[in-house]
């Protein structure tokens, strides 16, 4: 399969590619790693007439420890953030890339294409709300800053104008005691997830201080299950507590039914896959040490 | 949509060999390196990115080449399993891979052999685990892959 054809536009920096969008207009789509959007153009589920492509920008891939928090190029490759000892101090992190897809697909996918493509089955959106990170967009006019709560806003939709592109993401080191665990459930390690849950727990003193709690592919967007999070916060996490969040999660859920199950297994997956991932997060949060990976049916 | 046809020129090493060519932006690794140089050995297979047959390595990283555009192989090396026997001689995974009777039909073989490569260089030793996660991006559709995972440990072994 081919896709139609199209114009080839090589972007030698982020700031060029963002002024090659402008002039193109807005039916011109970036090109990251393509592990979406090369599918789509053979599928012809997308026909952009412009392709700029960032994959021969410098300097664009990489994982800063800086200050209190983390940058991640928007090019670096689900692999490289899976290797690097800098997003490996942040567990949560390491479950999303070690995660995603397959070792072919990580080695070419970047986190930067993946959240701008604001697919509701993606791995990184539910990780990053967990973590409040901050989207770093380049425009004509332009830097800003995007918290992620305000990035997502519709099944692929984001807050990007046409002509801006994603430079970086900022992850804030968590504060101390806190512990983090993203758990996605798959048919097979190549496709997206039936269901996926992140979450974040601040303990002190074996009281929550603060917790959150994301799903994803079960809504339009990430599903932040504030009610799960409020059955926690200020209280201690017992297996009573617990079971209440899985439940409060359970009804947050907006699950679509599809080839992947119905609406009531969905929901029934992020109970329990949220139940999972804080007893995970708890854990780490007390400092041990805990390998997590997906789970397939 | 184009009116003319955009040609891009990209020069790219095969198998240790240098090629120039000019290339349809639209044009994809896979089919680059089938079509055009005539390295058949490399399979399309879903050619929807899953099932991996098109596994190729490209600057050292196993990619699948359906969902690689040629263009991005421009100033690169690309390993195909052409280019893993040298001199007449199989490379010691194809021969682990023979010998354990890792393949039925073999359409998959060429992308397993050559995720089994980057595996191995990056691990010489791997775990039961290491080469279920190594290969979970190869679909072996006869459903043969206890042999798969014999042959993958006996080249190891044998590296």
């Amino acid at each position: 399969m081919f896709p139609r054809p199209f114009h080839y536009h090589r972007a030698g920096s982020l700031k060029e590619a963002a002024a090659m969008l402008q002039q193109l207009g807005p039916e011109a789509k970036l090109l990251a790693g393509g592990q979406s959007l090369i599918p789509l153009m053979k599928l012809r589920f997308a026909s952009p007439p412009h392709l700029v492509d960032l994959n021969f920008v410098p300097g664009a891939a990489y994982v800063k420890q800086e200050g209190a928090g983390l940058r991640i190029g928007a090019l670096t490759s689900h692999a490289e953030i899976e290797d690097s000892p800098a997003a490996a101090a942040i567990p949560i992190l390491h479950d999303c890339a070690a995660g995603i897809a397959d070792v072919q697909i990580r080695n070419r996918g970047t986190i930067g294409g993946s959240v701008a493509e604001a697919d509701p089955s993606g791995d990184w959106a539910p990780v990053l709300l967990t973590l409040g990170a901050e989207v770093r967009c380049l425009g004509p006019k332009g830097e800003r800053s995007v918290p992620i709560s305000k990035f997502f806003l519709d099944a692929y939709t984001s807050a990007l104008g046409h002509d801006e592109l994603i430079s970086e993401i900022v992850v804030k080191s968590p504060p101390k005691g806190s512990g983090g665990a993203y758990l996605a459930f798959k048919r097979s390690a190549p496709v997206y997830a039936s269901a996926s849950a992140a979450a974040r727990l601040v303990m002190e003193d074996g009281v929550c201080r603060d917790a959150a709690i994301v799903l994803g592919a079960v809504g339009l967007t990430p599903v932040q299950a504030t009610e799960a999070e409020a059955v926690l916060r200020n209280n201690q996490v017992t297996a009573k507590t617990l079971e209440a969040a899985a439940e409060a999660a359970r009804a947050a859920a907006d699950p679509q039914p599809d080839m992947r199950g119905s609406a009531e297994y969905k929901r029934q997956l992020v109970a329990a896959l949220v139940k999972r991932a804080l007893e995970v997060a708890l854990k780490r949060a007390r400092g041990e040490k805990v390998e997590l990976g997906h789970i397939y049916a | 949509m184009p009116e003319q046809e955009q040609l891009v020129a990209i020069r790219v090493k095969v198998n240790g060999k240098e090629h120039k060519l000019q290339v349809e932006p639209r044009l994809l690794l896979v089919e680059l390196l089938r079509e055009n140089l005539d390295l058949t050995g490399t399979h399309v297979g879903c050619d929807t990115s899953y099932c991996g047959a098109c596994t190729v390595l490209l600057n050292g990283k196993a990619v699948k080449s359906c969902t690689v555009l040629a263009v991005h192989a421009d100033g690169g090396e690309v390993l195909t399993v052409e280019g893993l026997a040298k001199n007449g001689e199989l490379h010691p995974i194809q021969k682990a891979f023979g010998e354990s009777y890792g393949l039925q039909c073999g359409y998959c073989t060429p992308g397993l052999l050559i995720s089994t490569y980057q595996l191995l260089q990056r691990n010489s030793n791997p775990s039961e685990k290491d080469i279920r996660k190594a290969i979970a991006g190869n679909t072996c559709r006869c459903t043969g892959y206890q042999n798969v995972f014999k042959a993958i440990k006996a080249a190891a072994k044998g590296a």
